[in-house]
């Protein structure tokens, strides 16, 4: 029998990933101070980056590791919306504890919600999330308390509570987009890295197979739907507090939360870590040179997402990756033999 | 000697990476009946599924009445007059068994073969014509998978593994009914393990090892020790 | 109480129209396993359509029909061999978003052709005759044709599915698309003559929905929510069902707007939501889950 030690390891980084991550944390560095070089309006385009990095990765978790394809992440980012306003103003709450309630309301909603969605499969379960999206919606224009179907704006005063100037306000939403961007990545990383991660890959794969080798597929996929709701309704909170303003047409939009973040998963990559991130540059890239076009605009990320789902499945990244075995982040996972050479844990 | 109504001439067949046939060939005479034999995973299947175009090949690797067919998808294949009867029937739930019979005539090629014929081939068929096929047993599934393909009129028809879970003496009176197919001008390639079996209903034997032909001859003059040593590999 | 029946009549008849968004739904998912996001976009351009050949011929909408239906299901049946064929397999994925592509190329297309601009069929005096049933009771005539619609497209898909060979073929691909090939059925052909289908009922649908109501590109969307939950409602696999399914939808909205115009579709998403929870199989189910 062999001896205590695990005669093997599993090594997580490659020679592109450890190039990548490099390069990543210089780029997270340089981007938090970016507020002493950039102007308003820059700060503004980023934080919006950071926002959709973290709703595309978050629904590429979703969708590409658990197979839930949603159609109605919308629903999270209204109601983050709405709870952050609700407590905010009704309840007098500070603006950035409400944020954190507003993920733990999403967290508690997204239980009842998964038991009636799971009863739905496939494209069905699609469809039955764009229901409860606009259900959420439908909801939310009925509470007069917060505007009804106008919607309403976050009063001046609560807007003071968070930072005594305008600018020192601007820095603080700035760098909480780009920490809540930071903190999705790096917890999907790292779930990715840990057994959960592997089970995960393993239903991606090939669901039926995962299950007969003692994954608890079900548990495990109301796990992320949990998680992927307390994290969206965080974005949503963060999201209306920048915007100071909320109504249910704007809340539960399907073009600006899912059709976009939808696009920008397909462009970049599903199924990889490093997809949403590509994904988003990209879109950002094209909306910057052709927004002047309206729906035209739209037009053509329709067609855009669907010649890149029909001709090249794995978006960017998928290729890049296929092709010169890229990796951004330490996801591989190689074993690496103990040193006397004992390849057989039980020999 | 008769020319080949079929011909398989150096066949390949893979699943992805996996190689199931290497460089088969078998030929079949009109009005022969040709057995293939072989273990489990021998290739017997993918090699009437090649056939019957559900799998791809290269276009002269088989070759049907002269005319090249390996690269031509099933419902072509079935157009030319070459009609599988799959592994396990597999005959449609949602249809009864009649439905099922229509539509295997669903190409109205010209023939002998209609529903009338059919049942009168298969008398228990006739019965239960308008029940759902999920509640015949076994054997009359079989006759019913049977019969569908004829309902196309073949020339050729392709019989994977017949006796699969079926009491023996309802095996026995499925291969009794056979000549009456043959005699209507139908040729046969039979799959079976059931090997008394193929050997009786058949004048040609091919064996498949891993999927290769192993042992090929006339089911008459082959010994019982060869048969074996081709069945199991030396 | 006979403002209580009126609303339920209301609601009976306006399922109608629900159940044919639900049947040509229905359809395409029991042959093929597809759920198409543009269908209720499609909807939209069967309206649209019916708009510029009334425009053009100048004909009522109601004859408009003839034209838009063939049409469509000319449209359905190319969109499919182009597109939709390539996208089907055991991965879910790429229908799903190969439609939800299409669902927005539509719906901006439509808004760059004809703006977004509300519109409307006219169909004269039909859109606001009634007659009288009952001591009380009026039923509108153009409520009440499209409920017969429904019944007779429903009824006529029952009879394609069950009595002819093409619905033979449909049943045979949807259980067994490698067996139905030794049959001699070309999958590529037999999938795009059921999108074929799908949309001729859309075409019925959208032309009556264009009568009815104001309509812009952007209505699509709900209409498709509204067949689907028809079809969760009814149950899968039965079009009888999905009658059912569309007229207990109808009678839910119509409760819920009788009590407050704001809650009409609240009320039949509620409905639905609540059929899910108690009896997920749908009220009259024909294949299990």
């Amino acid at each position: 029998m062999s001896g205590m030690t695990a005669p093997f390891k599993v090594e997580h980084a490659t020679r592109s990933s450890r190039i990548g991550s490099a390069a990543l944390a210089i780029t997270v560095i340089v981007l938090a101070v970016l507020p002493a070089f950039a102007g308003r309006d820059d700060l503004r385009l980023c934080s919006e980056i950071f926002v959709y990095i973290a709703l595309a990765s978050l629904w590429n978790l979703l969708a590409g590791y658990a197979g839930l394809v949603s159609v109605g992440q919308q629903a999270y980012v209204g109601l983050g919306g709405y709870i952050l306003f609700a407590c905010a103003i009704l309840a007098g709450i500070h603006p950035l504890a409400a944020v954190a309630l507003a993920g733990l309301v999403s967290a508690a909603v997204a239980v009842p919600v998964a038991g009636l969605m799971f009863r739905l499969r496939g494209h069905y379960f699609a469809i039955g999330t764009w229901v409860i999206a606009e259900v959420f919606r439908l909801m939310a224009a009925q509470v007069s308390a917060l505007g009804g179907g106008s919607g309403i704006s976050l009063p001046a005063q609560i807007v003071i509570t968070m930072a005594p100037s305008r600018q020192l306000r601007e820095f603080e939403m700035y760098w909480l987009a780009l920490a809540l961007a930071v903190a999705v990545c790096g917890a999907i990383v790292l779930l990715l890295r840990s057994r959960y991660g592997l089970a995960l890959t393993a239903i991606r794969d090939n669901e039926l197979a995962a299950r007969s080798n003692g994954v608890d597929v079900r548990r495990l996929k109301l796990a992320i739907y949990i998680a992927t709701a307390f994290a969206t309704g965080i974005i949503g909170a963060l999201i209306f507090l920048q915007k100071l303003r909320i109504s249910p047409d704007t809340a539960f939009s399907v073009n600006d939360w899912t059709a976009y973040v939808i696009f920008i998963t397909v462009i970049g990559g599903i199924g990889r870590v490093e997809g949403p991130i590509i994904g988003t540059l990209v879109f950002f890239l094209l909306r910057q040179s052709l927004a002047d076009l309206g729906s035209l605009y739209l037009l053509m990320l329709g067609a855009v997402a669907i010649a890149i789902m029909l001709l090249a499945p794995k978006g960017i990244w998928g290729v890049l990756a296929g092709r010169f075995g890229w990796q951004l982040l330490p996801l591989a996972r190689r074993l690496r033999f103990s040193a006397d050479g004992r390849t057989n844990p039980s020999a | 000697m008769p020319e080949a109504l079929l011909e398989v001439r150096s066949l390949d067949a893979h699943y992805g990476d996996f190689q199931a046939l290497f460089s088969v060939s078998l030929a079949a005479a009109a009005g022969d009946v040709v057995a293939v034999i072989g273990a489990n995973g021998a290739g017997k299947s993918t090699l009437l599924n090649s056939i019957a175009g559900l799998i791809r090949s290269r276009p002269d690797a088989i070759l049907f009445r002269g005319e090249p067919i390996g690269e031509l998808p099933a419902h072509a294949v079935v157009a030319r007059g070459i009609a599988l009867v799959p592994e396990g029937r597999r005959l449609f739930p949602s249809l009864t068994l009649e439905e099922n019979l229509l539509i295997g005539g669903q190409l109205a090629r010209p023939g002998p073969w209609n529903l009338a014929r059919v049942y009168e081939l298969f008398p228990a068929l006739a019965e239960r014509r308008h029940l759902p096929s999920a509640r015949l047993s076994g054997g009359q599934q079989q006759m019913g998978a049977i019969g569908r393909a004829l309902m196309s009129n073949p020339s050729l028809l392709l019989c994977d593994e017949l006796s699969l879970g079926l009491a023996p003496i309802v095996v026995r009176d499925l291969y009794a009914r056979l000549p009456q197919i043959v005699a209507e001008g139908v040729s046969l390639i039979i799959v079976e393990q059931d090997v008394v079996q193929a050997l009786n209903a058949a004048k040609e034997v091919y064996c498949l090892q891993e999927g290769r032909v192993a042992l090929a001859g006339r089911s008459a003059s082959l010994s019982h020790a060869a048969i074996s040593a081709a069945y199991f590999g030396a | 109480m006979m403002e209580w029946v009126n609303v339920i009549i209301q609601g009976v008849l306006i399922g109608g129209l629900y159940a044919m968004f639900a049947a040509g739904l229905a359809l395409i998912f029991g042959v093929m396993r597809l759920v198409n996001i543009a269908h209720g976009d499609l909807i939209v351009v069967a309206a649209y359509l019916a708009l510029i050949v009334t425009g053009a011929v100048g004909v009522n909408p109601l004859a408009a029909i003839l034209i838009v239906a063939p049409v469509m299901a000319a449209i359905g049946y190319v969109l499919q061999r182009a597109l939709l064929n390539w996208t089907l397999g055991d991965d879910l994925l790429p229908p799903l978003l190969v439609t939800f592509g299409l669902s927005v190329i539509i719906q901006n297309g439509l808004l760059e052709l004809f703006t977004a601009d509300s519109r409307r069929l006219a169909a004269g005096a039909i859109e606001v005759a009634s007659f009288p049933v009952a001591e009380g009771i009026w039923i509108g005539v153009l409520p009440f044709i499209q409920l017969v619609a429904a019944i007779a497209v429903i009824g006529g898909l029952q009879v394609l599915f069950y009595s002819r060979p093409l619905g033979r073929a449909f049943r045979a691909t949807a259980d067994d698309p490698s067996v139905a090939q030794l049959m001699g059925l070309d999958n590529r052909h037999v999938f795009a003559l059921a999108m074929a289908v799908s949309l001729a009922v859309i075409a019925v649908a959208g032309v009556l929905i264009a009568i009815r109501t104001n309509f812009d590109p952007a209505i699509g969307p709900a209409r498709l929510i509204f067949g689907f939950e028809a079809v969760i409602i009814g149950g899968l696999g039965s079009l009888w069902g999905t009658l059912a399914g569309g007229i207990i939808l109808g009678v839910s909205q119509a409760i819920g707007a009788h009590i407050d115009p704001g809650w009409q579709q609240l009320a039949g998403h509620l409905a639905f939501l609540a059929i899910l929870a108690v009896r997920p199989q749908g009220l009259f189910p024909r294949i299990q889950g």
